[in-house]
């Protein structure tokens, strides 16, 4: 199912009295989904991706906008009727039944020509089950699953209506690191075989770049970039993006751009800039650094971080934004590094370059 | 390990003795009271041990009239008053507006004194040489004969305190309920509510099990607190409550030992020992039902 979201702002009132202006939540929101995409909401908490969800779900109405399931206009549709799946952060799994009975609650709310047969939904609920693998413990309380499992019988409970969307509101943040991996793994699995358009939300960069098809990346209520994990990760729309996606975070530093030329304090770092000059914000990738003892760009070593397979290099540097400077290069250059300094080679596809008030990229 | 355990039985000693003294003391006491024939206060003597007692109070007119008016009370008023409690709740809980002043206006009859709202249910009800009572005077609009609620005919009087007990107990129960239903967490409905349940089931699927320990806990204490009842039946018909054939078990231990009546401890000892026993085999068929249908998170 394509799914379009249209000019959609969603506004609260606001709740103090003395300033009644009105909290933005999600501002202007476009986007469209391809069927059977696996799209990522990610931003800061606060920024708007949880609205987007309740947006899409039903469970909150836009304040502007219109919302489309393929060619349908779902906007003024309640909840109940829109047919999406929605799988909870606490997962909402009702503690009083039994994970078959949370599973086949969606089937026993059909009424009509819909209802279905006691056997039918008890297959339905069997074969949704196993594409979770939870079929073995259809008897159980939710209390006496652990929070994997849990999450899998709330996406079975989600999926067992066949919904013409599934949205997982920061699916994996209950989940301890070892499992997260795991299950972020079994949700693309899972999309892949049913094929249902998926939306879910997450703060976690990994989460959402590992797994999505697109990532949109929101902030305040404002959708900053929306693109292929990589593509966004390597082409930064802005500041906040670029800043947002990376771990280690990319290094910040003040520059200029003089007659096409980019300097950090007064090293030249790159040439052949068709840039206007004047002041700047430089970010640069951690990996964007590599050791050369006669490199343009020299920084005061503070110390080396090893991590096996590469290290990381932490130093200091007077127009450095951020406390620190980190850089990871292969763990051969060790043997280059020798004194109170360190040289590094940057290379360009890694070195982006902001407008120093809009935050937009130049370069 | 020993050092420990001496320990513990020092901070439980304030209410070892406590309870000793004043509960458990007193509940045996009682038990031998209910076998001692003729037992005398004055000279603490009796005449002998058996179950003459027993046997006197259940042969007992008045025992057996209180017996009857007890039990048509609890098996009205207990879930009579719990359902219409829930009902109001419930929409309580899903009024937004003036939805304070509601509760409080609900809660009210829960710090009224229970013989002050007595005297005015006697107002309402009660058919006087100068007036009919303001429920009479409603019914003679509908074009019904007057009725004497207070003094009258038995089933308008058990009306009277049906309706009475109900009123009563239903604020605690209203406030009770209005905080569980408040507990209950709101993902659950926004998840039925995405599954597109209607809103019967949602409350017979979801909101009761939710609530079921709450409701469990009014339905045993409201068991046992209209087994108790006596103060609602003096507060309308006044202390001679055998006269006015509305008499309740405790009402019947109380005029046993202190009416003008009274004076025998051993048979009120006894009426005492029976009452216990009700409640205690209610309470544990309670107990046995619950475990089929209340959910403990």
């Amino acid at each position: 199912m394509k799914v379009t979201l249209q000019n959609v702002t969603k506004k609260y009132p606001s709740r103090n009295k003395k300033q009644p202006s009105e909290v933005i939540a999600v501002k202007d929101f476009s986007l469209e989904i391809e069927d059977g995409a696996l799209i990522g909401l990610l931003g800061p908490s606060g920024c708007g991706k949880s609205t987007t969800l309740n947006l899409l779900s039903g469970l909150q109405k836009p304040t502007e906008g219109r919302i489309f399931f393929g060619e349908d206009d779902v906007t003024d549709l309640p909840a109940e009727n829109r047919g999406v799946g929605l799988v909870f952060q606490n997962y909402a799994l009702y503690p009083h039944l039994t994970v078959k009975q949370n599973i086949t609650f969606p089937l026993e709310n059909r009424r009509g020509k819909d209802k279905l047969t006691r056997k039918q939904m008890d297959e339905m609920a069997l074969e949704t089950a196993r594409l979770v693998q939870i079929d073995q413990l259809m008897d159980r309380k939710p209390s006496e699953l652990s929070g994997g499992q849990q999450q899998r019988v709330a996406i079975a409970r989600a999926l067992v209506k066949k919904p013409r969307i599934l949205l997982l509101d920061e699916p994996l943040s209950n989940l301890d690191a070892r499992l997260r991996l795991q299950t972020r793994e079994e949700i693309r699995r899972i999309q892949r075989s049913t094929g249902v358009t998926t939306v879910f939300v997450t703060h976690d960069q990994d989460e959402a770049m590992s797994i999505s098809d697109l990532i949109v990346v929101m902030k305040d209520g404002v959708v900053h970039q929306i693109g292929k994990p990589q593509e966004v990760y390597d082409q930064p729309a802005d500041l906040f993006v670029a800043k947002f996606l990376g771990t280690p975070p990319i290094n910040m530093f003040d520059g200029n751009v003089r007659d096409g030329v980019l300097y950090i304090g007064e090293q030249a770092v790159q040439r052949q800039l068709s840039l206007p000059d004047g002041k700047v914000d430089v970010a640069i990738r951690p990996e964007g650094f590599t050791v050369n003892n006669s490199g343009a760009f020299t920084c005061d070593l503070d110390r080396i971080e090893v991590m096996g397979r590469d290290i990381s290099i932490v130093s200091t540097h007077p127009d450095s934004l951020g406390e620190c400077i980190r850089s990871i290069v292969s763990a051969d250059s060790i043997k280059e590094l020798s004194g109170a300094k360190v040289s590094f080679d940057l290379k360009p596809s890694k070195v982006h370059i902001f407008e120093k008030d809009s935050g937009k990229r130049l370069y | 390990m020993k050092n420990n355990n001496l320990k513990g039985w020092l901070y439980l000693l304030p209410a070892i003795l406590f309870l000793g003294a004043f509960l458990v003391y007193p509940l045996i006491d009682v038990l031998i009271y209910s076998f001692e024939e003729s037992f005398n206060f004055a000279s603490q003597s009796s005449t002998g041990i058996g179950g003459f007692n027993y046997s006197y109070v259940l042969h007992d007119p008045y025992f057996l009239k209180a017996l009857r008016n007890t039990f048509i009370l609890v098996a009205v008023t207990v879930p009579l008053s719990t359902m219409i409690a829930l009902f109001i709740s419930v929409a309580l809980s899903s009024v937004k507006k003036l939805r304070e002043l509601f509760q409080t206006v609900y809660f009210l009859p829960y710090v009224t004194n229970t013989l002050a709202v007595g005297l005015v249910f006697m107002i309402l009800f009660k058919q006087t040489p100068y007036s009919d009572g303001l429920i009479n005077v409603i019914l003679g609009v509908f074009g019904m004969s007057p009725v004497d609620f207070i003094g009258g005919p038995y089933w308008a009087k058990m009306l009277v305190l049906c309706v009475y007990t109900v009123w009563i107990v239903m604020p605690f129960k209203i406030l009770i309920l209005t905080g569980s239903l408040a507990s209950v967490d709101n993902t659950y409905y926004n998840a039925a509510k995405v599954d597109g349940t209607s809103r019967f089931r949602v409350f017979r699927r979801i909101t009761l099990p939710m609530i079921s320990p709450t409701l469990f806990y009014l339905i045993i204490t409201g068991f046992i607190g209209a087994f108790k009842a006596y103060s609602d039946a003096v507060a309308l018909f006044g202390t001679q409550l055998n006269a006015a054939e509305m008499n309740t078990i405790v009402g019947y231990i109380y005029d046993m030992l202190y009416g003008s009546s009274g004076g025998y401890p051993s048979y009120a000892s006894a009426a005492a020992i029976i009452l216990f026993c009700i409640v205690l085999t209610i309470t544990c068929i309670n107990l046995l039902v619950s475990k089929k249908h209340v959910h403990y998170s």
